[in-house]
């Protein structure tokens, strides 16, 4: 269940991932959030950013030139 | 039991930062990295954008350092604090736009900032006395801990042993014996370094960490300043720099054209902002016109975008004109010749 959406369309990054921890710091643990993008960077960093900040990647697709990734707040 | 310190690490995702960082780390202090995104940063944007590069591996070296240290990283928008250092640097620029030594007293006192708000104790960064013609002298490196007003609570791992001892050291959280004593711009001894600890991959940028050391891009950078009258810029006209083949014809407007899909695709997003241009009778990129042109100067813009399209060798091109409101009309033109497209007009 998507809990929270952000777009972060048309941003490159770092962008997308500074708007994914300005939102995530408003989320409480177990909360999902769906972030979608035009950058295919995101694929790679949102995920390093969720490693390295204890969230976790429930899943990423793409198409039509857009990123979607969808995370679940860790403590 | 003694209370375990907390430092903050500058982390620009080169190999300094990293080594700094891991030094204090390995004397048992905990380590959270900060970044600053300026909105210069080299940071994949063109790599996002055009589609040649994506082939290329891309990712962000500051999470990719901070990943492999184990530590967590903030980053933080400073692009509208940044514009003040950029405009008007007290301590002047570099070889180019970059004003080095304002930027690292900004991101010092950025750093403190943080370090209050989040009762730290302490700021690193992975400053090396003489790495830097213009902010890593020994003379500016008290300038930095001056300025920024983070005074001796910034320590410099890598050359500390021949700076004067800060509180971090006298207080005893970290040994100073363990600290380095680097200075010079050779790369051998963080090298070395980087061995011992097992770090066999890391990003060594060339000239600088942003895009104000490159020539070409400050050369727009000043033909926008110049163009508008005053130096200034919005987050879009620092990304549209990155993009495409820039054209001035005249003072009063210039042309963003797309040199591939990639960067057409991008250019589409500004198609709101921007008066835009694009060839219907040929295959032909998007291009965007920014400034204020009369009906001779769409004229005149309109035949060099059939001349970067596939009709450039055509009798006539039809050059589809959108402006801000919607409002589109269709122009039959001749593509200009090459020859009387002046290098000049090239920004
Ligand atoms: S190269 Fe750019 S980011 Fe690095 S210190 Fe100079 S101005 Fe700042």
């Amino acid at each position: 269940m998507i809990k929270e959406t952000l777009n972060t369309r048309r941003l490159l990054c770092p962008l997308p991932v500074i708007r994914t921890q300005d939102k995530v710091k408003q989320l409480q643990p177990g909360d999902v959030l769906e972030v979608a993008g035009t950058d295919p960077g995101i694929m790679q960093d949102i995920p390093a950013w969720c490693r390295i900040n204890g969230h976790k990647v429930l899943e990423t697709r793409s198409g039509d030139h857009e990123y979607f990734i969808v995370l679940e707040v860790g403590t | 039991m003694n209370q375990q310190r907390k430092a903050v690490a500058l982390i620009s995702g080169g190999l300094d930062s990293m080594l700094a960082a891991k030094t204090v780390m390995e004397q048992g202090v905990h380590v959270e990295g900060i970044n600053f995104f300026t909105g210069f940063c080299v940071e994949g944007h063109t790599h996002a954008i055009r589609d040649k590069d994506k082939a290329k591996p891309k990712r962000n070296n500051a999470l990719w350092v901070a990943e492999q240290l184990g530590i967590k990283l903030h980053i933080v928008d400073v692009i509208e604090e940044y514009k003040n250092v950029l405009i008007n640097p007290k301590h002047g620029y570099g070889a180019h736009l970059n004003p080095c030594l304002d930027c690292k007293i900004f991101m010092v006192n950025r750093a403190k900032r943080w370090l209050v708000e989040n009762n730290f104790d302490f700021i690193i960064t992975g400053e090396v006395i003489g790495q830097r013609p213009m902010s890593q002298r020994k003379n500016t490196m008290p300038i930095v801990a001056k300025q920024s007003g983070a005074d001796d609570l910034l320590l410099r791992p890598l050359c500390a042993k021949n700076l004067p001892e800060t509180l971090p050291e006298r207080e005893g959280w970290v040994d100073r014996e363990k600290l380095h004593d680097i200075t010079g711009r050779s790369r051998k001894p963080q090298m070395a370094m980087a061995e011992q600890f097992g770090i066999d991959d890391y990003s060594q940028p060339a000239g600088g960490c942003c895009f104000l050391v490159d020539k070409f891009y400050t050369a727009k950078l000043v033909d926008l300043w110049q163009a508008q009258g005053t130096k200034d810029y919005e987050l879009d006209d620092v990304m549209l720099l990155k993009v495409g083949r820039h054209i001035r014809p005249a003072p009063n407007f210039k042309l963003i054209v797309a040199r591939e899909e990639g960067e057409g695709r991008f250019l589409q997003g500004y198609k709101k902002d921007y008066i835009s241009l694009v060839s219907v009778s040929h295959n032909g990129p998007l291009v965007l016109l920014d400034g204020e042109p009369s009906a001779e100067d769409l004229f005149l813009a309109a035949r060099i975008t059939a001349r970067f399209g596939q009709g450039r060798e055509a009798e006539q091109v039809d050059v589809a004109i959108l402006d801000k409101d919607g409002l589109e009309r269709v122009v039959p033109v001749t593509p200009l010749p090459k020859a009387e497209i002046p290098k000049n007009w090239y920004i």
